[in-house]
């Protein structure tokens, strides 16, 4: 046992370098060919200090929407768009090509410059110079994928979002459990709160900056919201029983909790940020519990077993009488809506497996998008178009991606190790 | 007075019990009261009388030993087990005597975790409710749902289910 956790250890770094992508294309998708041309570097070092090309064609290609053509199948490597070819790339079957040059301007100061070209109709469809220091290169190069990716599908690329999730590892008696947020590819992970506590139910501030969390320290849960940037955290609820199930309000000043109190019966209640003030908008004996906002703000969806098994009901922001949303099965919870309203996903039990579930909420029609046995947390890209949400592999939870037509699906390869839950997808980050 | 001998031999005796992992002499045939290369020592017996022996009867009386820390809930109830109520009622009878407990209550991995949150807090109500009509005091009782955060069984199957929907009492005095 205890070289086991030698070897496991040793390999997480590993893993991490490895950069596994373990994509699984379903349905009838079909990836468009595009070229990323590797770019021109100049500057001082023999080499650029990232690989702008490999991120931005690990994006499209993980996006499972594109099939970027190998370097050796190019008949031309132009850095510029002046030298494009599109007989060439038209013979090479591609769409679109992208072009680019890193250059240094100064000590640590660089200009990421590309352009995007339609092969047939032999224009450029995007281009821009966007200046970038190391530290901030690989956001550059994402948000340059990120306008790629929008002129040739129409939606808004998500590469330069973020993810927050959960980690459990076993660490001797106890467990270990840690907050982590990381880029959405799973790069640059960082650990924000740590705990031999469990830590739960991570959402987003509609702004980016700060994340509220359900933490049990002290055997006794409490619900905190932490700053990213500082660090700095604050207890916004801590009342006698169940504080849980914390999201944000579209304008970020209030948060839908639940409460238990000393009875333990959980009901929905509104928790002003700044004033600590609370209004209760459900009232049922049952167990009220994972509220979350419409993004128009005027209701707030939420799981109730009050007609026996966990399904999904909706209440006005104002209070009033809730009605139930979901009819579809046994079991329907944890609602979490798509950011444009149109959709509403949620843990559905499928013949006696927990799998994500999304409903048009005009249609009333559901779809299953995952295949698990005990799938859980799903939360929308804020471009409405993916969900990520945990499933198993073994024992442990890995994060999984799948569009909201159910037709692309991979898997995110574990960087953090351990035992991973409850990922939740930032919205977009505010230039 | 006890004898020279007899020190001697509890000497040879804890020496042989204490072990030595150095040791290849064979172990001994306990119904043999000669060990090997012990020719020209001398040995005695231990006294019978400093030693515990005896008759050992089962005593089962509810109202002794030691209290079940833990009962087991069915899935999707939060009914206290026939059989554990009077688990249940022990720790009423504890709690009269004063002091405070903690009712951890827990749910297996299946669904959505803060639903599970609720599941598990829902056991621990239903005990503490007993503990109430048994004449415990609220302020004696505080609970806490973990939901599926702090399994016992980390697998996935039936039994690991079955190990994790639980309500623990947790003293504190």
């Amino acid at each position: 046992m205890r070289k086991l956790i030698g070897i496991v250890m040793l390999l997480i770094p590993v893993a991490g370098l490895a950069q596994v992508l373990d994509i699984e294309v379903t349905g009838i998708a079909q990836p468009t060919p595009v070229a990323v041309v590797p770019f021109g570097w100049e500057g001082d070092a023999p080499d650029m200090p990232l690989d702008v090309v490999k991120v931005i064609k690990d994006d499209l290609l993980r996006s499972g929407r594109f099939a970027p053509v190998d370097e050796s199948k190019m008949l031309q490597k132009p850095t510029d768009g002046a030298d494009v070819d599109f007989q060439d790339w038209s013979f090479v079957g591609v769409e679109a090509v992208v072009v680019g040059k890193l250059i240094q301007t100064g000590a640590n100061a660089y200009t990421l410059q590309f352009q995007l070209f339609d092969v047939f109709g032999r224009r450029q469809l995007v281009g821009y110079r966007m200046p970038a220091s190391r530290g901030t290169m690989r956001s550059a190069a994402h948000r340059a994928a990120d306008m790629i990716y929008e002129k040739l599908t129409g939606i808004k690329g998500v590469f330069g979002t973020k993810v927050a999730y959960v980690t459990a590892k076993r660490e001797g008696e106890g467990r270990l459990y840690s907050l982590i947020v990381s880029d959405q590819d799973g790069f640059n992970e960082h650990t924000i709160m740590e705990s031999a506590d469990p830590i739960m139910s991570p959402a987003w501030s509609p702004d980016s900056r700060q994340l509220a969390y359900v933490s049990f320290e002290g055997n006794q849960s409490s619900i905190f919201v932490q700053t990213l940037r500082t660090g700095n955290r604050f207890k916004v609820s801590a009342k006698p029983g169940i504080n849980s199930a914390p999201s944000f309000s579209p304008d970020g000043r209030k948060l839908v909790v639940t409460l238990g109190g000393v009875d333990g019966n959980l009901d929905i209640y509104v928790l002003d940020i700044n004033s600590r003030n609370t209004t209760r908008l459900t009232t049922h004996r049952a167990i009220d519990t994972e509220g979350t906002w419409s993004p128009d703000g005027r209701y707030i969806y939420f799981t109730s077993d009050r007609s026996g098994g966990p399904q999904v009901y909706r209440v006005s922001a104002n209070g009033g009488t809730p009605e139930r949303v979901t009819f579809e099965g046994s079991y329907n919870a944890r609602p979490r809506l798509s950011p444009d309203g149109k959709r509403l996903a949620m843990v559905h039990n499928d013949r006696g497996n927990y799998r994500i579930a999304v409903m048009n909420l005009e249609r009333k029609d559901l779809l299953v998008l995952s295949s698990g046995r005990q799938d859980e947390s799903p939360s929308f890209a804020p471009n409405s178009d993916i969900l990520i949400y945990a499933t198993r592999q073994g024992r442990d939870g890995v994060l999984e991606t799948v569009s909201a037509d159910g037709l692309i699906r991979q898997k995110m390869a574990s960087r953090a190790g351990g035992d991973v839950r409850e990922p939740v997808w930032s919205p977009f980050p505010r230039f | 007075m006890m004898s020279y001998f007899k020190l001697f031999a509890l000497a040879a005796i804890a020496f042989v019990l204490a072990g030595c992992p150095q040791n290849t002499i064979p172990d001994p045939d306990p119904t043999d009261t000669t060990y090997p290369g012990d020719a020209g020592a001398s040995t005695d017996g231990l006294d019978q009388g400093d030693t515990y022996g005896g008759e050992e009867i089962p005593w089962d009386d509810p109202s002794a030993g030691e209290l079940t820390m833990v009962i087991y809930f069915d899935f999707d109830s939060s009914e206290v087990r026939a059989a554990d109520q009077d688990i249940v009622s022990r720790h009423a009878m504890q709690l009269g005597s004063g002091g405070s407990v903690r009712l951890e209550g827990h749910a297996d991995e299946r669904g959505s975790r803060e639903y599970n949150i609720g599941l598990g807090e829902r056991r621990a109500q239903a005990v503490r409710q007993m503990l109430l009509i048994q004449g415990v005091a609220a302020d004696q009782i505080s609970t806490v749902s973990f939901g599926e955060e702090r399994p016992v069984g980390f697998g996935s199957s039936e039994a690991d289910y079955a190990q994790n929907r639980r309500v623990e009492f947790k003293y504190s005095n």
